[in-house]
């Protein structure tokens, strides 16, 4: 069985729900960003599965924009760690729902 | 490509995803979305990408998941458990893969097979990145030098 | 190997290493395994048993799998992938995650201060081993490693072989990737994480029996890689150095150079003594770093200079200079008092 193009994006839309229940229900502020991180990756494989099956262009544009996806994603997780790193030095608690004040 | 290791390695990822998104110990979470994203790259070699397969080994689970690891030790009291657990974020995840998935299935052009494919080489995707995306990656270095610069201003400790 | 290593040691400290078992010692590695085999497995209790379980595993499969692209002589590489340099590099930092669930799983506050810092090593030496694998890269044109063994052949005027060890820009990138790869194989003088003056066994404290010996395992496979690359980057790979001597299989030559290698790396464990955690990290940011970038400017003026002897002369200077430079701008201006020596009387 050779797998189709749907195959590949049923489970790249999979990996895209898991990664929403991750953002959506964890209280964890680690974890949330875990989630984000999962539903980039979901994209990039959408992006390659869409490169792979379709008319192939010269420069091979699913592919490079996989691959600045990627560097973009890991710098915004970067940012985001050090961001929660900072919130804990200052609340003492990684837990989001008791992140509920505007003042420091 | 192969069907049995396409299964297999569908299977993997995401049971792996599925853990780290489940699992209420926080280090078993976290070293199974490295062990999620391994599953990723697999995916990416079975369709002929192979630079990008290893750039998301390297960058995820060699730097990203490191990262991970470390702010969890670092921001962690006595307990390393998460409380609690959404169940309203659970139905929305259902609906929204129900409703991809019905999308997917709906649309029937997209029930292709792959055509032939000459191999993606490194010299390429090269070629490609300096002439006709050099643009994005000069922005995209910049970003990440901003990147750096402000992850490391937000854990400065402060001065007393 | 590990036979080698100790009769080694020992004839630099002036003593003989193992001769008791078998001929000179040989069968010593046996010994060892049938020792570190019949121990008692201990895990803390508690530990965090999987994670600690899976460890040395995951250290050991990463290693082994890093030893699969080189090529060990023509047409002998077991895996031929296009990017194969890039794998190399993805499979060794995933040993930085393996050491940190070592640490981790034994649920004990020295272990994990090991892995940190091993962690930390591990991580500032990968940019100087990536840095200065470019310019050969640069200048093949491709990641692949036949290809770049195979663009380190002929030989100038006939006698000289092609290898990228013999233009200036070669020779400093052997030296730094060959000191990265020292460091991150955790070998001394970079062994911080596995002293055993200093942090107990580092994260590998709570190990016994046959889980310990896989971490020296992974740890002389991880060797042998960082060797077999260099070989292959930098020493022209299963080249021959002469064409007389080309008659030898290709295999007998990549292994000559490979044992070369790691007879240096033996030679320099027994010399130097062990660096402290913050030299190491400035010697990486503040010098490896620099002179790697340096590397990749001058192997881009030899390129466009003309490979030839003036492209030499060039790249050459480019390298003193900001060698120089580094030197006289990281001078920390400490004056050391003259050596007294006292003997016993």
């Amino acid at each position: 069985m050779t797998p189709t193009l749907q195959v590949f994006l049923i489970v790249s839309a999979a990996m895209f729900s898991i990664g929403l229940l991750a953002a959506l229900s964890r209280r964890h502020a680690i974890f949330i960003l875990i989630g984000i991180e999962m539903m980039l990756a979901a994209a990039n494989l959408n992006f390659i599965a869409f490169w792979r099956f379709g008319p192939q262009h010269q420069p091979p544009i699913g592919v490079m924009i996989a691959l600045f996806s990627i560097a973009i994603a890991a710098a915004e997780a970067a940012v985001g760690l050090a961001m929660v790193i900072a919130v804990y030095r200052h609340y003492h608690t990684t837990n989001v729902d008791q992140l509920d004040q505007l003042r420091g | 490509m192969n069907g049995a290791a396409f299964v297999i390695i569908a299977i993997g990822t995401l049971a792996a995803a599925l853990a780290a998104a489940t699992l209420p110990n926080l280090m078993h979470a976290a070293l199974s979305f490295a062990v999620a994203f391994v599953g990723i790259a697999a995916f990416f070699f079975l369709l002929g990408a192979e630079f990008v397969g290893l750039a998301l080994v390297f960058i995820y689970v060699g730097a990203v998941a490191v990262l991970i690891v470390f702010t969890i030790l670092l921001t962690h009291r006595d307990a390393g458990k998460d409380h609690g657990f959404n169940w309203g974020g659970a139905i929305v995840a259902l609906a929204v893969f129900g409703g991809l998935t019905w999308a997917i299935l709906k649309t029937q052009s997209l029930a292709m097979l792959a055509p032939h494919m000459a191999t993606l080489t490194v010299k390429r995707i090269g070629t490609a990145l300096m002439t006709t995306y050099v643009w994005p990656l000069q922005c995209v270095g910049l970003l990440l030098t901003a990147a750096l610069i402000g992850a490391l201003i937000l854990v400065l400790e402060e001065k007393r | 190997m590990s036979v080698l290593e100790r009769k080694i040691l020992a004839r630099m400290q002036n003593r003989y290493g193992p001769n008791r078992v078998g001929p000179f010692g040989l069968f010593q590695p046996i010994a060892d395994g049938i020792k570190m085999l019949i121990k008692e497995d201990i895990v803390p209790a508690r530990a965090d048993k999987i994670v600690h379980f899976l460890a040395p595993v995951l250290i050991a499969a990463t290693a082994i799998l890093a030893l699969g692209i080189i090529p060990y002589g023509r047409n002998m590489t077991p895996f031929t992938i296009d990017g194969g340099v890039l794998f190399f590099f993805a499979v060794g930092s995933t040993t930085e995650l393996a050491v940190f669930m070592a640490g981790w799983g034994s649920n004990n506050k020295f272990s994990m201060l090991g892995a940190m810092r091993a962690i930390a090593q591990m991580i500032s030496y990968e940019l100087p081993l990536i840095i200065t694998v470019l310019p050969v890269v640069m200048v093949v044109s491709s990641l692949t490693p036949d290809r770049i063994v195979a663009a380190q052949a002929g030989y100038t005027f006939g006698l000289v072989p092609r290898w990228f060890v013999f233009t200036p820009w070669g020779a400093a990138a052997f030296v730094l990737f060959f000191v990265s790869g020292l460091v991150e194989s955790n070998r001394t003088p970079f062994d911080v994480p596995e002293g055993e003056s200093e942090i107990v066994a580092g994260h590998m404290t709570e190990y016994s029996g046959f889980k310990y010996a896989t971490f020296f395992l992974a740890e002389y496979i991880g060797m042998f890689a960082i060797s077999g690359l260099s070989v292959t980057l930098f020493l022209g790979g299963w080249h021959a150095p002469g064409r007389a001597v080309d008659f030898l299989p290709s295999y007998v030559w990549f292994f000559t150079k490979l044992s070369a290698l790691l007879f240096v790396y033996i030679w320099v464990r027994g010399t130097l003594p062990r660096t402290r955690i913050d030299q190491i990290m400035n010697f990486a940011w503040k010098f490896m770093l620099p002179m790697a970038f340096a590397c990749m400017i001058a192997a881009a003026v030899w390129h466009y200079a003309g490979r030839g002897l003036r492209g030499w002369l060039w790249s050459l200077l480019v390298i003193t200079t900001v060698y120089t430079m580094l030197s006289v701008v990281l001078d920390t201006g400490r004056k050391f008092a003259p050596r007294v020596y006292r003997f016993a009387e």
